[in-house]
């Protein structure tokens, strides 16, 4: 076992473009949860509409690749509307039971037998990052970087685009959250009831902050789609919000770094804990254990780590403890 | 902090700097290659095995793959290009073909471009399915169930194509009123948890999980394994009943070394009987092996509020983190029962292939009639527990109320640890009667947490009259929704329901009116 090329192999993780997708949609959660204190567990149904709205618009009606993109928002957009309207009005906990939900019968509506004309169906869709290829300055055969840390062309390309989503996103929570607007939402995070006694609109505020959260979320399944040149329905399942959450915590909520350093810290973690596991196994230090398996134990590992940081840093990296006092009334 | 943070980072970055050159080799992904699994159409969890793919350069022969058990494959490139895939019609099984489409005669070409690793589609349908799609809509249908949509299968009523509306009608209400007693069963505990701690436990779902593969393992013969988690267990439930039974009689560090005696009694009896492996192996029947799964799905209900939960309250952490805690766990017990039992899918030995059973227009098997009818037996116990003893009474008031019950006298934290208990083992005879309908696998559970979030919403969150009433109309709008929809889009009809609740009476049917926004 190689524990430096563990090591190396996780930084590159750590700063390649999954991290920057997640970080991306970490941003969209940070909005919903940590300045509004919206619990939601569907992320990954936003990504998904981002992801189908350029692989359907892309791969079945062959248009151009902004065009994808702008039907993904709309999408995301109006499925943030749709479950926005019943459940904002009602306690914290229904919208996490509601957005779970909905997230998990979209996958199921996606990848089933009759949506397949349009989805692909389980099999998915492919053949979606050509027109962003097209625009690529880089030379696709080329290698860049230094020491581990060398991309190819293409995946250079697709990792300056989302990271600088990712820093504009930074740049948009900042600036928000000194706004006036900001102040009212981190407001209706501490209390929502004080925040209606001084005459705002607590339900539009929260609507406008879902939507804004959510087309954050389309945009990183959109640029998931064109990374990975082809999306699957099972891609999306609710393990994804799952690490988001971890994300959040782990990087800090309510912060404007949170989710990015969350990010980064989350995907060294798993790939450091695959290395060392495969690593381990490879060595035969792990007699009951199969290939499969190591995947379950990171998953096991992802929950522990849940727990472990709610329980002992609820704050997360950088995050203000007492920021992270909020409760559900 | 932060500067320590920042320096671990500064540091972390020289050092990838300086690492010298071979190790970028070593950490190399392995450049080029075309990878991908062949799903077997009828159910597209399972792979089909034994497909050559053959990989061409222009005229030579690059590399070939045949499929594993799951249908993977994967060859390996020398360089980016474009090459020739085909695959080899003998090899597949002949009830299949490959779909036509991005795949003409078996043959296509793909564009690889430097560093992909890229998956290629080959998708398998029936011989002769792409003639007749239209011809026979109703048996399309249930082949295409798959087990992401529910695998309802066992559900499907086995009428023929010509039967009317009206007896399909009745054959459904009858397989949802089967389905809305499952998840009835299953959604009592999460009310009754809701109720008395306001708390949503998403771990709900693998506890029914959990539930349905101990009964497995029992009724299949327990070896090592079964024998070591019953070990833990009984070390659990002794560490359990110390705390709850013997808390007002001892000191309290005679207390905490007794239950930690007890749990590292347990994991030392656990690691013996795993040690003698095979030599201790025994079967029960299954209604046996399910007794002893709800046990121990009490014992796990229990001593997660008795470790977990109680001291989270205590330190008076946040409902939110509470939720996100939950989630947790959800994911630890998944994946471990996953790395215990597999991902395979199984189900309970010897009551599969019965002879149906006819009421009138309905006939069911007769599994099925026992599942309705312990369910029914367990639904009006735990009714009249709640209803006439002390211990429901005292439920009921703390979820009614827990300051309340509080100052008039109920010991809340036990009356918590009984909920917990209850609802453990429900969730696992849940978990029991649910498997004993479709087949067992580490998923089942999650797929129904959501069902039973529309049940608990629907009937009203925190009651339990509720959660009966929720599941049986979640049970009975899932599958009267078969007449007319496409089966996959079952759960879907259930969560509209919930939300049309949401949005018209957000208490629920019998939730008490009060501000829940």
């Amino acid at each position: 076992m190689d524990i430096i090329s563990i090591l190396a192999e996780s930084t590159r993780s750590a700063l390649g473009p999954i991290a920057a997708i997640y970080a991306l949609a970490a941003i969209g959660l940070n909005f919903h949860f940590g300045y509004t204190g919206l619990l939601n567990f569907g992320q990954v149904g936003f990504m998904l509409m981002g992801a189908y709205g350029v692989g359907v618009s892309v791969a079945v009606f062959e248009l151009p690749l902004l065009v994808g993109f702008g039907v993904g928002l709309l999408c995301a957009f109006v499925m943030a509307l749709l479950l926005g309207i019943p459940t904002l009005r009602l306690r914290a906990d229904y919208l996490a039971i509601t957005t779970i939900a909905t997230a998990e019968v979209l996958r199921l509506v996606y990848r089933a037998g009759f949506a397949e004309p349009l989805t692909g169906g389980v099999y998915g869709l492919q053949n979606l990052s050509a027109g962003f290829r097209e625009i690529n300055p880089f030379d696709a055969g080329a290698r860049y970087g230094f020491g581990p840390l060398a991309y190819n062309g293409n995946h250079l390309w697709v990792l300056v685009v989302t990271w600088s989503l990712v820093l504009l996103m930074v740049g948009l929570t900042w600036m928000l959250m000194h706004s006036p607007w900001g102040r009212v939402i981190k407001g209706i995070r501490e209390d929502e009831d004080a925040v209606r006694s001084l005459g705002k609109n607590v339900f539009a505020y929260k609507m406008q902050v879902l939507v804004l959260g959510g087309l954050i979320g389309a945009l990183a399944g959109g640029m998931l789609a064109v990374y990975q040149a082809s999306i699957q329905p099972d891609q999306f399942r609710p393990q994804v919000t799952f690490f988001l959450w971890v994300i959040l915590l782990l990087g800090g909520a309510g912060r404007v770094f949170g989710p990015v350093l969350g990010a980064m810290a989350f995907w060294f973690l798993m790939t450091f804990t695959d290395g060392v596991l495969r690593g381990m196994g490879s060595l035969g230090w792990l007699p009951f254990l199969s290939g499969p398996d190591f995947g379950a134990i990171q998953l096991a590992f992802v929950g522990v780590l849940l727990v472990l940081l709610i329980v002992f840093r609820p704050q997360g990296l950088i995050g203000d403890r007492k920021e992270m006092l909020i409760n559900v009334k | 902090m932060r500067t320590r943070l920042v320096t671990v980072l500064l540091a972390l970055i020289t050092a990838i700097l300086v690492i010298p050159g071979p190790v970028a080799s070593a950490d190399e992904q392995g450049g080029e290659a075309l990878h991908g699994r062949i799903l077997n159409p009828d159910n597209r969890d399972q792979g089909v095995e034994g497909i050559v793919i053959t990989v061409y350069g222009g005229e030579d022969e690059i590399g070939a793959a045949e499929t594993d058990s799951d249908g993977m494959w994967e060859v390996e490139l020398p360089e980016p290009g474009t090459y020739r895939v085909v695959v080899d019609q003998e090899s597949v099984p002949s009830e299949f073909v490959v779909r036509e489409g991005l795949i003409v005669d078996g043959e296509t070409e793909v564009e690889v471009e430097a560093d992909d690793r890229r998956p290629l589609i080959v998708a398998l349908e029936r011989q002769g399915a792409s003639d007749d799609t239209t011809a026979s809509p109703s048996e399309e249908e249930t082949r295409d169930q798959d087990s992401g949509a529910g695998d309802e299968e066992a559900f499907q009523p086995t009428t023929g194509g010509g039967s009317s509306f009206g007896d399909r009608f009745v054959q459904l209400s009858a397989a949802g009123l089967l389905f809305g007693l499952v998840i009835a069963v299953s959604a009592i505990g999460l009310s009754l948890i809701f109720g008395t701690t306001k708390l949503i436990n998403f771990a709900h779902g693998d506890m029914v999980t959990f539930g349905a593969m101990m009964a497995l393992v029992f009724s299949s013969g327990a070896v090592g394994l079964g024998n070591s988690l019953l070990a833990i267990f009984a070390g659990l439930a002794g560490a359990v009943l110390i705390g709850g039974l013997l808390e007002s009689r001892l000191s309290r560090p005679v207390l905490i070394v007794a239950q930690w005696a007890s749990i590292v009694g347990g994991i030392a009896l656990a690691t013996v009987l795993g040690l003698m492996g095979e030599a201790v192996g025994w079967q029960v029947p299954l209604w046996v092996a399910a007794a002893l799964a709800v046990v121990m799905g009490a014992v796990l209900g229990a001593s997660m509020e008795r470790y977990v939960w109680r001291p989270l309250r205590h330190r008076n952490v946040a409902l939110i983190q509470m939720f996100i805690v939950s989630i947790g766990l959800a994911l630890v017990l998944r994946h471990v029962v996953l790395v215990l039992f597999g991902a395979g899918r199984s189900r309970y030995a010897g009551f599969q292939i019965q002879d149906l059973v006819r009421f009138g227009p309905v006939s069911m098997a007769p599994r099925d009639l026992v599942i309705m009818a312990v369910a029914v037996v367990v639904l009006v116990g735990v009714a009249c527990l709640l209803q006439f003893t002390r211990i429901g009474k005292a439920m009921r008031a703390v979820s009614d109320n827990r300051d309340l019950a509080e100052s008039s006298g109920i010991d809340v934290d036990r009356v918590t640890l009984y909920v917990w208990g209850l609802g453990g083992g429900l969730a696992a005879l849940g978990g029991v009667l649910y498997g004993l309908n479709q087949v067992v696998e580490y998923e089942m559970g999650f797929r129904l947490l959501l069902l039973m979030f529309a049940a608990v919403i629907l009937g009203g969150l925190g009651t339990a009259y509720g959660a009966m009433v929720g599941g049986l109309a979640v049970g009975l709008v899932a599958m009267l929704s078969t007449l007319w929809f496409p089966s996959q889009l079952m759960q879907a009809w259930a969560l509209a329901l919930m939300i049309l609740m949401l949005l018209v009476r957000p208490q629920g049917l019998l939730g008490r009116r009060e501000r829940v926004g």
